[in-house]
């Protein structure tokens, strides 16, 4: 795990160049293609999604999703938040392009919406180095690793439920 | 609906035939009364700047029962220590000259109207001033002092903290035109500006979304007039630029430093938001 993550990083730097010399073709943030209403059709890994890391990967220190959905499936989790829409049923009201293109960059599917980008890296203003309040030495890695992305999809792809 | 006020606390303190005598203290409709005598206006219409708002709603409207009782007696409020402390130091030399604050200004409840009024245009050093800033002035410049409290030190916040209590209730009435103009404009580009990593500004939060939950959170408005704030999390008091501070560092972003200028046009513009609200520090909030 802190291998894969430590490459990901890398490749964010090194961008395609490094991403073309490896085995797996994991496409950098800036290189991912978005259609025009900012679906994201083609995985961004090659390797299918573990639902249940993405699972994990909604709450706090990670992807944080719950801080603002709520999700009847992680009821377990205390303290959903309610600033986005309940994520329950949301794989019946988005395809898996719709749901990795929020993701990845949710600015594309809704303008100027308060959800933070999650495969993404800038320009920022101000950035600061995870939540030290500190500027960062050097760049910065996306919020989601690409495969953590990818989990995160292969949950969502889950709720399938309207539930109350 | 009304809230009687419970004395559990009180009852194992010496402090309760005294509190007891001073008579029915209650929170009724949901109306801050602060010792059962000094009204505090919680909610009012926003200014036309911030009409977005509609009506502009103190910190205090947001929290629980419990912290807010806290709050509404001197006796529960664990930032009245802070306010006695800095009481004594009012009244102590400092500095060279072998003077008080006390030497020119009687007592702290002289000077009831700062706090409102603050932050302020200074024409003298042609900038805007923070309440924290006129005490260093005051302390350098008129009481020989060659280091003043620190902009964030203890002995500020609670100096802050008098200043605040004694003019509970008065209003919040910042001063947005004229020479402070352009620093309120900054103030206002930086509110509407999405800071951080996760791109999130004053707004997303605490005007798109107050009365929201964020994770444990209930939103606030986000306003100032009740600071410093006696935060029970971190059982202390906390300065109007710490809480920004922590904001932005919430936004995965690099902070402002506490007394930049960035962050006193930042504190004119939010407490002009509150125009019309009562001051209400030292506040109690989780
Ligand atoms: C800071 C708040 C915030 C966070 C954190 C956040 N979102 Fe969102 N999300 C929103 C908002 C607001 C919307 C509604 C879109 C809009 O702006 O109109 C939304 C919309 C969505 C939608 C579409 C919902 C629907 O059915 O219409 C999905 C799916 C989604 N988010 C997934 C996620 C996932 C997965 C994460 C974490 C990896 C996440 N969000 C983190 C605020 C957030
Ligand atoms: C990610 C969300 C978020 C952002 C962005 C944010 N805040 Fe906050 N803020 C909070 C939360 C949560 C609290 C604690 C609950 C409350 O009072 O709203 C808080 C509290 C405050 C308070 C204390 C209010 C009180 O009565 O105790 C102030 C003042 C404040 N914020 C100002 C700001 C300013 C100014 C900015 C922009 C620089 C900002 N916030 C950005 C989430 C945020």
């Amino acid at each position: 795990m802190r291998h894969s993550t430590g490459l990901a990083a890398l490749a964010i730097v090194f961008g395609t160049t490094f991403a073309t010399a490896t085995a797996f073709a994991e496409t950098a943030p800036k290189d991912v293609a978005f259609d025009e209403y900012g679906e994201v059709a083609e995985s961004l890994t090659g390797t299918a999604g573990d639902p249940e890391s993405g699972a994990a990967l909604m709450d706090r220190g990670k992807g944080n999703c719950i801080a603002c959905h709520q999700v009847s499936d992680l009821s377990e989790l205390p303290f959903q938040g309610d600033i986005g829409p309940s994520l329950d049923g949301a794989a019946g009201r988005w395809s898996e392009a719709q749901l990795r293109g929020i993701v990845v960059n949710a600015k594309n599917t809704f303008p100027d919406t308060m959800m933070p980008s999650f495969y993404h890296t800038g320009p920022y203003i101000r950035p600061g180095d995870g939540f030290t309040g500190k500027a960062p030495e050097g760049e910065l890695p996306p919020i989601l690793t690409a495969q953590a992305v990818e989990d995160v999809v292969a949950y969502l792809m889950t709720l399938t439920d309207e539930q109350n | 609906m009304t809230k009687t006020l419970r004395y559990a606390g009180l009852a194992v303190s010496v402090l309760a035939l005294t509190a007891m005598a001073a008579g029915a203290q209650e929170v009724v409709d949901d109306q801050l009364v602060v010792n059962g005598e000094i009204p505090i206006v919680t909610e009012a219409p926003a200014p036309d700047y911030a009409s977005a708002l509609g009506t502009i709603r103190s910190g205090w409207t947001f929290r629980s029962e419990d912290t807010q009782m806290m709050q509404a007696d001197d006796f529960d409020n664990p930032g009245m220590l802070g306010v006695e402390a800095a009481r004594a130091a009012f009244n102590s030399e400092m500095g060279t000259g072998g003077e008080s604050c006390a030497s020119c200004h009687d007592d702290p409840e002289s000077l009831s109207t700062v706090r409102g009024t603050y932050p302020k245009w200074d024409e003298e050093h042609g900038t805007v001033q923070t309440v924290e800033m006129q005490v260093q002035e005051c302390q350098t410049e008129r009481m020989g002092m060659e280091e003043p409290y620190g902009y964030n030190s203890t002995d500020m916040i609670n100096m802050v903290a008098l200043l605040s209590s004694v003019a509970r209730g008065t209003p919040v009435n910042v001063a947005i035109d004229g020479p402070a103009e352009a620093t309120w404009k900054q103030g206002e580009e930086m509110y509407y500006t999405r800071y951080g990593q996760l791109e999130l500004s004053c707004a997303n939060c605490h005007e798109d979304n107050y009365d929201n939950m964020i994770r444990a959170d209930h939103l606030s408005q986000g306003q100032i007039n009740a600071f410093p704030a006696y935060r029970l999390k971190d059982a202390a008091l906390v300065s109007v630029q710490n809480r920004f501070r922590g904001c932005i560092r919430d936004t995965m972003g690099e902070t402002f430093a506490v007394g930049s200028p960035e962050f006193v046009a930042l504190e004119l513009y939010v407490a002009s938001r509150g125009n019309g609200l009562s001051v209400e520090g030292p506040s109690v909030r989780n």
